[in-house]
């Protein structure tokens, strides 16, 4: 693959639909060849190195319900797609019921690029270094999406296929996510690993949200997601599977680490070895567990 | 390839402006209007020497279209300074010379401006995070830290 990175986009058209149904028509009568926009974060960057060269970019912006964070004590949370990740961190709802969000949202980046990056775009972007998506994956996000047939939901869990793939097809436009009410006494931990403190992309991400479950054998359950070490989003099973017939103990947190890292497969890439990734996932993992323990005792 | 006539305000003007579709915020900016304080560093979204504020938010220019900003409010580096008297940040810069080669320094004063605006009181480590998104290859930050906790202090009195 060659770059050709230029300092201006390549020739396009910026469309802005009136309409969902209009927005759907149109990406689904140019497959291949249209692209939502939302952000522009990952999209602006690959097409001026090159990579992606569609004809259409089609604002969905100012689409129905993808504007509004809403928040209901009884469903819980939904946050319109168009939602930037620095409303999203600051939003009073998001602090009080959902912190881990904001917390993964927070290690995106630059304030800048947060002032227009989405976490809907972030999923659909599909990276398996997402710092948002292990977040989504374990609040149980549903996305709210409209297609050439209407709307519909979809999970997260078996939603992305490979790097940049996702169960999506032309004309689909997502509108917005939305979490359940999260169990009572839970917390979270995201930890980034980059090569810098702020900033970079994630060389490793571990995702950890865990609390009391009285159906566990051990009273507890801790969902771990892992970013960059496998061709999608990771979720540690056995390492869960593990933490929910044992108690909560360093010496388990250490070996449900281990099976976490056993689990990842990851690539040599500019950031990193697959040897350094699968290291640091269990050390990071480790790390999130007990951070995590701490917050749920506290 | 499409042509879109947009309107919005630029350092309090109205400006109404004819740009392609794939002009971004920052090339409109110094192309069209020729605000040249604003600058091009990466073409990326990571070095923010383009940061300016689109409708009170700092963003990355060079990461937004100009077809996008129909209707918006835009300040850039030249909307700082109010009837010749200097935004107390870039007072501040000055007198901490948080200045080198100066091409960092547009995007600095934005981004801190915006802190200073949403944060009036910010911690160390708040400045820091909050120019996480503004490389500085001369200064080695510290000047620039200290000149918008300076310029915090200003304010407040």
């Amino acid at each position: 693959m060659t770059i050709n990175a230029h300092p201006e986009l390549p020739e396009f058209d910026y469309i802005r639909p009136a309409s969902l149904v209009e927005a759907s028509q149109f990406l689904a009568q140019h497959p291949g060849d249209a692209r939502p926009l939302l952000g522009g974060t990952d999209i602006l960057v690959r097409m001026r190195d090159g990579i992606w060269r569609d004809r259409y970019l089609v604002d969905v912006k100012k689409l129905d319900g993808t504007s509004e964070i809403i928040f209901n004590e009884g469903l819980g949370l939904t946050i319109g797609a168009a939602v930037n990740m620095n409303q999203v961190i600051t939003h009073p709802q998001v602090q009080a019921h959902y912190p881990l969000l904001a917390q993964a949202c927070r290690r995106v980046a630059s304030y800048q690029l947060r002032s227009r990056a989405t976490i809907v775009g972030n999923i659909c972007n599909a990276s398996p270094a997402g710092d948002t998506i292990g977040a989504c994956m374990l609040l149980d996000g549903i996305l709210n999406i409209h297609g050439i047939n209407g709307l519909r939901q979809e999970f997260l869990a078996g939603f992305f296929l490979g790097p940049g793939k996702t169960i999506l097809s032309p004309g689909d436009i997502v509108t917005s996510i939305h979490f359940p009410l999260p169990p009572a006494g839970w917390a979270g931990t995201y930890l980034k690993l980059g090569r810098n403190t702020w900033s970079d992309l994630a060389i490793v991400g571990v995702t950890v949200f865990g609390g009391p479950h009285p159906a566990s054998a051990s009273g507890y359950r801790f969902r771990i997601a892992l970013a960059s070490v496998a061709p999608v989003p990771l979720i540690a099973a056995a390492a869960e599977d593990y933490l929910s017939c044992t108690p909560p103990t360093p010496e388990n947190f250490a070996h449900a680490a281990h099976l976490a890292a056993e689990a990842c497969n990851p690539i040599d890439d500019v950031r990193g070895s697959a040897r350094y990734r699968k290291a640091m996932a269990q050390k990071l993992t480790e790390k999130a567990l007990q951070k995590t323990w701490l917050e749920v005792t506290r | 390839m499409a042509i879109h006539r947009i309107s919005l305000t630029v350092n309090g003007e109205f400006e109404q402006v004819d740009v392609p579709s794939q002009m971004t915020l920052l090339q409109m900016l110094r192309e069209k209007l020729a605000l040249t304080g604003t600058k091009n560093g990466c073409a990326a979204g990571e070095c923010g020497a383009c940061t300016v504020l689109l409708n009170g938010e700092a963003v990355n220019s060079c990461m937004v279209l100009a077809a996008e900003c129909d209707g918006a409010s835009v300040i850039t580096v030249e909307g700082l300074a109010q009837d010749g008297v200097l935004d107390p940040i870039q007072q501040a810069i000055i007198d901490h010379s948080g200045v080198q080669c100066g091409f960092c320094t547009p995007g600095i004063l934005i981004s801190s401006r915006a802190l200073l605006n949403r944060n009036p009181n910010p911690s160390e480590n708040e400045i820091r995070e909050a120019l996480v998104g503004n490389l500085c290859r001369c200064t080695g930050y510290l000047r620039i830290v200290d000149a918008v906790k300076d310029a915090a202090r200003r304010q407040q009195a």
